[in-house]
């Protein structure tokens, strides 16, 4: 597979009046051509800041990508490029849809032109066939009475509905790489449903390469390719989606595994949930950002930051009970039994 | 901690009979956001109250407290009409039952701070003053895991979480008997949606309280509930044991919601064909007659969409509204 996109070393800063805060802190990741990877984790750990230093959307100020990043796609640095060529490269080669529908489009122009200014822009197209081009479009994401809906404002489209008609604005000039940010965490769950499997349906169909972020751990199990787990800027944990699912290796991963909710657990019994909160990034501590939440925390933890261990060649985790001195720790229990999930039984 | 057992004879807190709420929108139109629901809930019980967005779960969640008037129907609170109290009585009502709302981000005064927002209830009806009333912000506060320092801070300065804490902070201080709590999770990330329902449980068999629980999502109004209605269009199409509904959903869109629930196993995932419901809930202005679920109904006949299906028992304690059900019992 050809590696579509290639980040080295992305740090990206914001400056705020309590100093400057490190959100992202050296991530290197690839995304290969036609799949789908995941970015897990809790609000404020990076994942929408490294989405959007992507396709550089980040005000500058107060935020700042650091020196020393690269961001590649299809061999051209993202980060040197000039406003000029970014624009070119917006909407056409990357797009993104965000995660509230309700206002990331337009109120005051109609869904159809929305979507056929990019038509518009990148194709070259005139404004009739755009517009023929953006009723196809909408047909394309399933909103019925396409022609009817392209003439009206996104207030009259439902919230599912503008969904759909960010992802056909995304999708319309056919770019290679979708950057879908929690898209479905506004949604009901029928709706969320929905929406996964179109995402799912029109990547196969065209062939784009997606990065889906999201806090929930479920909604990927069947969609995903590949997961990254990431937790203060930094990421924790990489694998394939079963590599995560049926033999995570980082704490912090088992946390997010245990938190998401399911069918079989007793009635009113203690949920698992995850002690504390993910530490301030102005000032990130020295060792390890998840030790003072973690169960199996060790003196190391806090004094040196873990470095990545390979456990096969596409599964990789940053923690101390990786090295060989550490003592050997068990997977909780419940993260053991793959068939327990099963809500029917 | 155990809880005493629920059963069917535990007294009733609250009647809901027949409950109608219409607005009027426009010259003509009327939306029923609720039209005819009827459910009792036992002391000390969770009802669980689940559909998709607009299916006025939010608005009977809210009659239900007296935020709205009736058009129809009665709320009936421990022997008293919740619609006819004026004055005192009334007051002394709120005192009892209260809300926790949606959104952590709009549901707390952002110039007031902390300890005022909890003290607010306190404050309306005298409970307590001076020093006696900062130590119960103080004990609220505890209860719901924050620290006496948060006080004095304001809400801009906490996360989701802890706004949500500090909404069922201000709750709490009435000590009510009966807590609507309208979608407090769903605004939160998955991590913390677990430490806001182990917060609510533990203070339910704390303080023996009622909860009427509304959610779209499924997995954790099963977990908290111990029974759960699903709403529809203003009905509620089936009304069950937590445990039952899930393990024997009647309604077809009961079995559309479950199936519509994310699987967190990749294997199965990927083995599972879920029952697609086509297209979005319809809308509540001047409703059609017949099952207002027919339109995206697998199973829909020609009966469906001509006669409103009533909420009938098919087994023991398990309610639907379903015209396939109509020869059973």
């Amino acid at each position: 597979m050809q590696k579509i996109l290639e980040v080295k070393d992305l740090r990206v800063s914001f400056h705020t009046y309590a100093g400057e805060c490190q959100a992202v802190r050296g991530v290197s990741f690839h995304v290969n051509e036609g799949e789908t990877l995941a970015v897990v984790g809790e609000s404020g750990c990076g994942k929408t800041v490294t989405s959007k230093a992507i396709m550089k959307l980040l005000p500058e100020p107060p935020s700042e990508i650091k020196e020393g990043s690269v961001i590649l796609f299809k061999d051209k640095n993202i980060v040197n490029m000039k406003e000029k060529e970014l624009r070119l490269l917006r909407g056409s080669e990357i797009s993104m849809i965000f995660q509230d529908p309700m206002t990331s489009l337009n109120p005051t122009s109609k869904t159809g032109k929305q979507i056929a200014e990019g038509l518009m822009i990148h194709r070259g197209m005139n404004k009739k066939q755009a517009f023929e081009e953006a009723v196809k479009m909408l047909e394309t994401v399933k909103i019925p009475n396409a022609r009817k809906r392209a003439n009206q404002y996104p207030h009259e489209f439902s919230g599912g509905m503008r969904q759909r008609a960010m992802i056909a604005i995304a999708l319309a000039c056919n770019p290679s790489i979708l950057i879908a940010d929690e898209p479905t965490t506004a949604l009901d769950v029928t709706i969320q449903a929905q929406i996964m499997d179109l995402i799912k349906e029109l990547q196969k169909k065209l062939g784009t390469a997606v990065i889906l972020v999201t806090h929930d751990l479920g909604v990927v199990a069947d969609v995903a390719d590949r997961i990254q787990v990431m937790y203060a800027g930094k990421i924790v944990e990489r694998g394939t989606t079963d590599e995560i699912f049926y033999n995570p290796k980082h704490p912090y991963t088992w946390a997010l595994l245990r938190s998401v909710p399911k069918l079989s657990t007793k009635n009113k019994s203690e949920l698992y949930s995850l002690k504390g909160t993910p530490p301030d990034l102005v000032s990130p501590p020295v060792g390890c950002p998840f030790a003072p939440r973690c169960e199996y925390c060790m003196e190391i933890c806090e004094e040196a930051m873990p470095y990545a261990t390979e456990i096969t060649s596409t599964h990789e985790v940053s923690c101390w009970l990786q090295h060989p001195m550490a003592p050997k720790v068990e997977v909780p229990n419940e993260l053991m039994v793959g068939g327990e999930i099963n809500g029917a039984s | 901690m155990e809880q005493a057992k629920i059963t069917a004879e535990t007294k009733d807190l609250i009647q809901v009979k027949n409950l109608k709420k219409y607005f009027k929108v426009g010259r003509k139109s009327i939306l029923k956001a609720v039209d005819g629901v009827s459910f009792n809930i036992r002391k000390g019980e969770t009802i669980g109250l689940v559909g998709e967005s607009g299916c006025g779960k939010t608005t009977c969640g809210r009659t239900v407290m007296g935020l709205y008037s009736a058009t129809g129907g009665e709320v009936v609170f421990d022997g008293i009409n919740v619609h006819k109290l004026k004055g005192k009585e009334k007051k002394d009502f709120t005192r009892r039952a209260q809300i926790i709302f949606q959104d952590p981000y709009a549901s707390l005064n952002p110039r007031m701070t902390v300890g005022d927002i909890i003290a607010s209830g306190i404050d309306i009806h005298n409970l307590y003053t001076g020093k006696e009333r900062m130590d119960r912000i103080y004990e609220l506060l505890n209860l719901v895991g924050l620290n006496k320092e948060h006080a004095s801070r304001f809400p801009h300065e906490f996360s989701g979480g802890q706004r949500q804490r500090i909404g069922i902070a201000r709750a709490l201080a009435m000590e009510p008997e009966f807590i609507v709590c309208d979608e407090p999770i769903s605004a939160l990330d998955v991590s913390i949606q677990a430490q806001i329902v182990n917060l609510l449980i533990r203070l339910q068999y704390e303080y023996g309280l009622t909860y009427l629980f509304i959610a779209h999502d499924l997995s954790m109004v099963k977990h908290i509930s111990d029974r759960v209605g699903v709403m529809y269009l203003g009905h509620i199409v089936e009304l069950t044991s937590s445990d039952g509904l899930y393990k024997k959903p009647l309604h077809p869109y009961t079995q559309a919601l479950l199936s519509a629930i994310p699987e967190p196993d990749p294997n199965t995932a990927r083995s599972t064909k879920r029952i697609e419901l086509e297209g979005e809930v319809p809308s509540p202005i001047n409703p059609k007659s017949g099952c207002r679920f027919a339109s995206r109904c697998r199973y829909a006949k020609p009966e469906c969409y001509e006669i409103t299906p009533e909420l009938k028992e098919i087994e023991n304690d398990h309610f639907t509204a379903c015209h396939l059900f109509n020869d059973v019992k």
